[in-house]
């Protein structure tokens, strides 16, 4: 990294900062599940931070209780230096057209009564934003902007349209607030890949047009890679390691992060599947999470002391971040 | 029995729906053999008829599906086409199994894991309560389940994701099939989790010399664990050929486009991704000639009045459906 970077850095602030977040669910009086067990990170304006990590590990709750849907249990989140878990009801209502959310399933996350107008308007309404007219323009610009054609879509319902044009209505919904918050949790996991790439092109291009920082949450690498500035590695509710994403794909420091790289199947014939690095076994269960380093049960490289010591997520380069007691060096 | 012709001979096979809407031609006129022991790699987008076929194969539709009165499905040197229900159970489950994506859809969840493995030996083999159940734990076994003794006994639910489709491939092994249909057998499943299965079917496949199509819309799944891939568009076959030669000389421009759109781990980020433009088409109302031509960036005047046809140009197995083909010279017809 340049010296000019290093400085930017020190001087931007974060436009969302994620304190020491814990969310916990009660399931009995004896079980909590233990979803997301004290995650930080921050993300610097027009950065977009990728979220990975197997089904379970909590990167859909972080996402959603950074939404404050639902609150976190503990723990901070700082979005443009105002704290929304301490924000009462109708003060947290309002500081919503800031941050925004898309979800995995474009068409059961619109109403499939309502015309797409009346879908994209509603959080003008419920944020009392301008007038009739003002809102109504806002509606077209914003479905030009994703590509569709608001002649064509205003008056039509979801199950007219593709789930790939749904996405593109779900995300002129997000936008039409102008937030400077962008979540996406898993938005192409439902679409087919020449569909994918479509809404990928899309959401970088929406980033730039909108000035967006963008939280992506994801199980694919490939295109968390091709999105995101920066990634999190998550495990068990855990970050297991935090740097950018050319560092990440390159030199893997976490053994589970090195093991999900080695796990990707490549398109590519001559390279035969390789034999993924991960102990055999599975996910423990987030009721009873493993102590000391979570993927201990499963890591290859595991000791006594992972058995016992958390380790904590500590900088072992400039902008590299992983928690593990004997991380991955370069030989 | 045919001792050495290809094992499953599909021959101009359309499986249409009839709708209130119109007749949807899922399955348009695809023809294509597999031998014995062979891995075909079924890839296409949702909606493009991958799914449809091998169900027509194993005789699983429902009522408004109609199959071309000239289609002929010979398997094992018997026209599937030309056999009763009876005929087709019998043969459904012992000489072709199928495995499906969502392993806890598939399984009975009020039966326990070793019940489901018994049933399908004791209806096609014979087999005697407590054989099947001996064979259970051996197959549980054989598909990589620590403690097969302890498994065979619980229901699905007790079990994960990765496990369950263990369980899956188990009871489809049973009764040693010569042909192996798997249906997006880990797009529901993790990365972690799935190259486990990945190579189990492989492995399986090898040992048991079957012969197996796995049907994905992931060419990364494909890539390194077939011998043959056929790709499907709209309906119809589009391009077939060996594993590597399909990725190392693509010819249909819809393969190329579609292998160009996957994210790549080398990629840098923020790489502007390849699209294909627009979407598949309407089957009640197909586009007339290729049916690819409305999205295709290489299309002229012919692609869009005459259907192309599969065929090779010059020596080879590698075939494909275009007027247009990628890396041919200019002007040259397929």
């Amino acid at each position: 990294m340049s010296q000019a970077e290093q400085q930017r850095d020190a001087m931007a602030k974060p436009v969302l900062r994620v304190e020491d977040m814990v969310v916990e669910f009660r399931l009995s009086k004896r079980e909590v599940v233990h979803a997301v067990s004290g995650v930080s990170f921050d993300i610097y304006p027009g950065e977009t931070l990728g979220l990975v990590g197997e089904s379970g590990c909590g990167k859909s709750t972080t996402a959603r209780s950074v939404m404050q849907l639902p609150v976190p249990t503990s723990g901070k989140v700082i979005l443009n230096g105002t704290d929304l878990t301490a924000l009462s009801g109708e003060e947290l209502r309002r500081q919503r057209k800031d941050f925004q959310i898309i979800f995995q399933d474009p068409i059961s996350s619109l109403n499939p009564r309502r015309k797409v107008k009346d879908i994209v308007e509603m959080p003008l309404v419920v944020m009392k934003e301008g007038t009739p007219e003002e809102r109504a323009a806002r509606v077209r610009e914003v479905l030009t902007a994703v590509g569709l054609d608001p002649d064509y879509a205003l008056d039509r319902r979801p199950f007219q349209f593709s789930g790939g044009q749904c996405q593109r209505i779900s995300i002129a919904r997000a936008l039409v607030s102008e937030p400077s918050v962008l979540i996406c949790d898993e938005p192409v996991s439902a679409l087919d890949v020449s569909i994918q790439a479509q809404i990928i092109n899309l959401l970088q291009d929406m980033k730039e047009r909108y000035d967006l920082t963008m939280l992506f949450i994801s199980h694919d690498l490939s295109v968390v890679k091709v999105v995101c500035d920066r990634v999190a590695v998550m495990y068990l509710g855990r970050i297991c390691e935090l740097t950018d994403s050319e560092t990440l794909y390159r030199k893997p420091a976490h053994p589970y992060t090195a093991a999900l790289l080695s796990a990707i199947p490549e398109a590519d014939p001559n390279r035969a599947p390789q034999p993924i690095a991960m102990k055999d076994g599975e996910l423990p269960s987030a009721t009873n999470p493993p102590p000391g380093c979570r993927f201990h049960t499963r890591c290859p490289r595991a000791q006594q002391i992972c058995t016992e010591v958390i380790p904590p997520l500590e900088e072992i380069a400039a902008r590299h971040q992983v928690a593990c007691h004997f991380p991955l060096s370069d030989d | 029995m045919i001792e050495n012709g290809p094992l499953l001979q599909v021959e101009n096979l359309r499986t249409h729906f009839v709708t209130e809407r119109g007749l949807v031609r899922a399955v348009d006129g695809v023809s294509f053999n597999l031998d014995q022991g062979v891995t075909l790699g079924l890839v296409g987008e949702s909606g493009c008829g991958k799914t449809i076929l091998c169900r027509t194969l194993m005789g699983l539709l429902p009522p408004s599906a109609k199959i071309s009165e000239d289609a002929r499905v010979v398997f094992n040197g018997r026209d599937l086409r030309n056999l009763n229900e009876k005929a087709l159970r019998a043969i459904r489950g012992r000489e072709v199994a199928m495995i499906f994506q969502d392993p806890m859809t598939s399984l009975n969840p009020v039966m326990k894991v070793g019940a489901q493995i018994s049933e399908t030996l004791i209806h096609h083999m014979g087999t005697s309560k407590q054989e099947a159940r001996e064979r259970g734990i051996e197959l549980l076994r054989a598909v990589g389940i620590s403690a097969p003794e302890r498994r065979i006994d619980e229901y699905p639910h007790q079990l994960s994701g990765g496990i369950r489709q263990r369980v899956a491939i188990a009871i489809a092994l049973a009764c040693e099939p010569k042909l192996l249909i798997a249906d997006e057998p880990t797009t529901a499943l993790d990365v972690t989790v799935q190259s486990g299965i990945l190579d189990l079917l492989r492995e399986q496949q090898r040992e048991r010399n079957m012969s197996m199509i796995l049907i994905t819309h992931d060419l990364g799944v494909v890539a390194g664990r077939t011998d043959e891939i056929a790709v499907m568009y709209a309906g119809k076959m589009v391009e077939r050929s060996a594993t590597k030669q399909l990725f190392g000389n693509t010819r249909m421009p819809y393969t190329q486009a579609l292998m160009e759109s996957i994210p790549q781990l080398d990629h840098p980020t923020h790489t502007r991704l390849k699209t294909i433009s627009g979407q598949p088409p309407n089957l009640i109302y197909p586009p007339p000639g290729c049916r690819f031509a409305p999205r295709c960036s290489r299309a002229e005047e012919r692609c869009r009045a005459e259907e192309p046809q599969l065929g090779a140009d010059g020596a080879g197995d590698h075939i494909f459906a275009c007027w247009r083909p990628v890396g041919a010279a200019e002007g040259e017809a397929a």
